[in-house]
C-alpha cells in the first residue's frame, strides 16, 4: 500500500529507528500505519505525547477539556509559558506540530464521558490512560475492555508511580482484576492536596509510550500482567503479577457490565449541593468583611505546615491538619464563631463535617479555599 | 521477620515510615500485629466489617495473596510483604 509506504522525508527524520534491526523499515511502517488515543494531556500525557508523535505514530487523538494553568508547567512539558490560558488540546497540539508535522493530529475538547467514549475511542488501535482520576479511570477501562482494545496504564502519586497494559484480549487483567471498587472519595489524596514531583510523570508516562510503540510494532515483550512499580526516592523498580480474575465484572467469563455505567456514581462522588443556601459555608468576600468587625470569627487553617509558610490569610487564629483534627479536638472551643480554610476548600469542607459530627454547631467552610481568597479579596496571598 | 513494604500515601499513619519489620507466621498474624502497633493505620486498610478493602492489594513477593492463600497464606522468615493501594494521580476530584 502506497500510504505506508515511507517518503524520502520520513525515511531521513526515522532513521535511527530504521537502522535497528528490530524496527527496520516494517516496524516504522506500521507505527505510521497505526493509531492512538491519548486520554488526558496532562503529566503523563506530555511525555507520551512528545514520544509518541516523534516516533511517527501515524494519527493521535488527544482528548482533554482543561485549560493550560501556571501550576501546570513544574510538569506538563507538552505544554508552554506561551499557551497558558488555551485548552490543552490546542496548546498541545501547536507543539506536536512542530515536532512533528508529519503525522495526523485530531484534538477533542471534551470530557471524556459515559455518552461519548466509545465513540471517541472506536477509530483508534490503542487507548492510553494519562487521566487524573477515578471515574475517568474505570470508564476507560470498561470501555476499552468493551470495545477489545489495549489500554497503556499509568498512575503516579507525590514520589511513586505505577504502570502497566491491560489487555485482556491477550489474555491478561483489565483494571477491575486489579481494583474491583475504588477507594471512596477523600481517604486517598489527590496530586492537588498531596503534591507530585515533577519528574515523577515523566518517567512513568515514558514508560507508558515505551509500552505503546513496543503493542503496536509487535517487539518485544509487552507489560501485560506485571504491574511496574516505581520508588523515585529509593530510586528503585519493582514488579508484580497481575492476573485476570475469571469473576471479573467486566472481562470475566461472565461479564456483568456490558455497556458504559455512571462512573461518579460508582466513585462515590456526589454533585455538589446548592453553595447559596449552605449555612455552613462562607465565600471569601463575605469573610473579608466579617474579619473587620470587632466581634471577628474564629479562623482555622486545616492545612499542612509547609503549606502554610506558602501563603497564609492573615488574621488565622490557629493552624491544626485535617488530620490531626480529631485527636486535637480539645485546643477548640464549640462555643465559637469558627470558619475553616484549606488551599481549595475540600479538606475545610471534610473538617467542617467532622465537627458538625462532634457537637460544632457555628462552623463555616470557606468556599474555594485560599485559592479563591487570591481571586477575589487579596491578589498578595500567592496561590499554589 | 518479615518486611511489610507501606506506599507514600500510607506513610503518615506509621509515623513515615517506609517499611516495617514483624515476626508472624501468616499475612494475617502480620496484618493484625500491624494495625495492633498503627492503630491508625486500619480504617485504610479494613472496612468496617473487617474485610480487607478492595482498592488495597497485598503482594507476597510478586504474588497477589488472592492468588496465594488470602490472609491464610504462610510467611517464611525473609518475606516481603507490599501493601498495593489504588492511587489516580492527577489533581482532585
Amino acid at each position: 500500500m502506497s500510504s505506508s509506504a515511507l517518503s524520502n522525508e520520513e525515511i531521513r527524520r526515522y532513521s535511527r529507528h530504521l537502522i535497528m534491526p528490530e524496527m527496520g523499515m516494517a516496524g516504522q511502517r506500521r507505527l505510521k500505519q497505526s493509531s492512538v488515543l491519548l486520554i488526558g494531556t496532562g503529566g503523563l500525557g506530555s511525555p507520551l505525547a512528545l514520544y509518541l508523535a516523534a516516533a511517527g505514530i501515524g494519527h493521535i487523538g488527544l482528548v482533554d477539556f482543561d485549560l493550560v494553568d501556571e501550576s501546570n508547567l513544574q510538569r506538563q512539558i507538552v505544554h508552554g509559558t506561551a499557551t497558558i490560558g488555551l485548552s490543552k488540546t490546542e496548546s498541545a497540539k501547536r507543539r506536536l506540530q512542530d515536532l512533528n508535522p508529519l503525522i495526523e493530529l485530531t484534538s477533542y475538547e471534551t470530557q471524556i464521558s459515559s455518552a461519548n467514549a466509545l465513540d471517541l475511542m472506536r477509530p483508534f488501535d490503542l487507548i492510553v490512560d494519562g487521566t487524573d482520576n477515578f471515574p475517568t479511570r474505570y470508564l476507560t477501562n470498561d470501555a476499552s475492555v468493551l470495545l477489545g482494545k489495549p489500554n497503556v496504564y499509568g498512575s503516579i502519586f507525590r514520589f511513586e508511580g505505577q504502570a502497566t497494559v491491560f489487555s485482556p484480549r491477550d489474555g491478561g487483567p483489565c483494571y477491575r482484576c486489579l481494583y474491583p471498587e475504588p477507594p471512596p472519595p477523600g481517604l486517598v489524596p489527590s496530586c492537588a492536596e498531596g503534591g507530585v514531583l515533577g519528574v515523577l510523570p515523566g518517567v512513568i508516562g515514558t514508560i507508558q509510550a515505551t509500552e505503546a510503540i513496543k503493542l503496536l510494532t509487535g517487539i518485544g515483550e509487552p507489560l501485560i500482567g506485571r504491574l511496574m512499580l516505581y520508588d523515585a526516592l529509593s530510586m528503585r523498580f519493582r514488579e508484580l503479577r497481575l492476573r485476570r480474575n475469571p469473576n471479573c465484572p467486566v472481562c470475566g467469563d461472565h461479564p456483568t457490565i456490558r455497556e458504559l455505567i455512571d462512573y461518579d456514581q460508582f466513585c462515590g462522588i456526589t454533585p455538589p449541593v446548592n453553595v447559596m443556601s449552605n449555612q455552613y459555608e462562607i465565600t471569601p468576600t463575605e469573610l473579608a468583611a466579617e474579619l473587620k468587625n470587632t466581634q471577628r470569627p474564629f479562623l482555622l487553617d486545616v492545612r499542612n505546615p509547609y503549606e502554610v509558610e506558602i501563603a497564609t490569610i492573615p488574621g488565622t487564629s490557629k493552624v491544626i491538619p485535617v488530620d490531626q483534627l480529631p485527636e486535637r479536638l480539645g485546643e477548640l472551643d464549640s462555643a465559637l464563631d469558627m470558619v475553616i480554610y484549606c488551599r481549595s476548600g475540600a479538606r475545610s469542607g471534610r473538617a467542617v463535617e467532622l465537627l458538625k459530627s462532634a457537637g460544632f454547631h457555628k462552623v463555616r467552610n470557606l468556599v474555594g479555599g485560599i485559592l479563591r481568597w487570591s481571586d477575589d479579596v487579596d491578589p498578595s496571598v500567592a496561590k499554589y | 521477620m518479615a518486611t511489610i513494604t507501606i506506599p507514600t500515601p500510607l506513610r503518615k499513619y506509621v509515623e513515615g515510615r517506609d517499611n516495617i519489620i514483624l515476626e508472624a507466621a501468616t499475612v494475617g498474624e502480620l496484618l493484625s500485629k500491624l494495625v495492633e502497633n498503627y492503630p491508625d493505620l486500619g480504617q485504610h486498610l479494613f472496612s468496617a466489617e473487617g474485610k480487607l478493602r478492595s482498592f488495597v492489594n497485598l503482594y507476597v513477593g510478586d504474588e497477589d495473596i488472592r492468588y496465594l492463600q488470602g490472609e491464610a497464606t504462610p510467611l517464611r522468615s525473609d518475606e516481603v510483604i507490599s501493601i498495593i493501594p489504588a492511587i489516580a494521580g492527577g489533581t482532585a476530584r
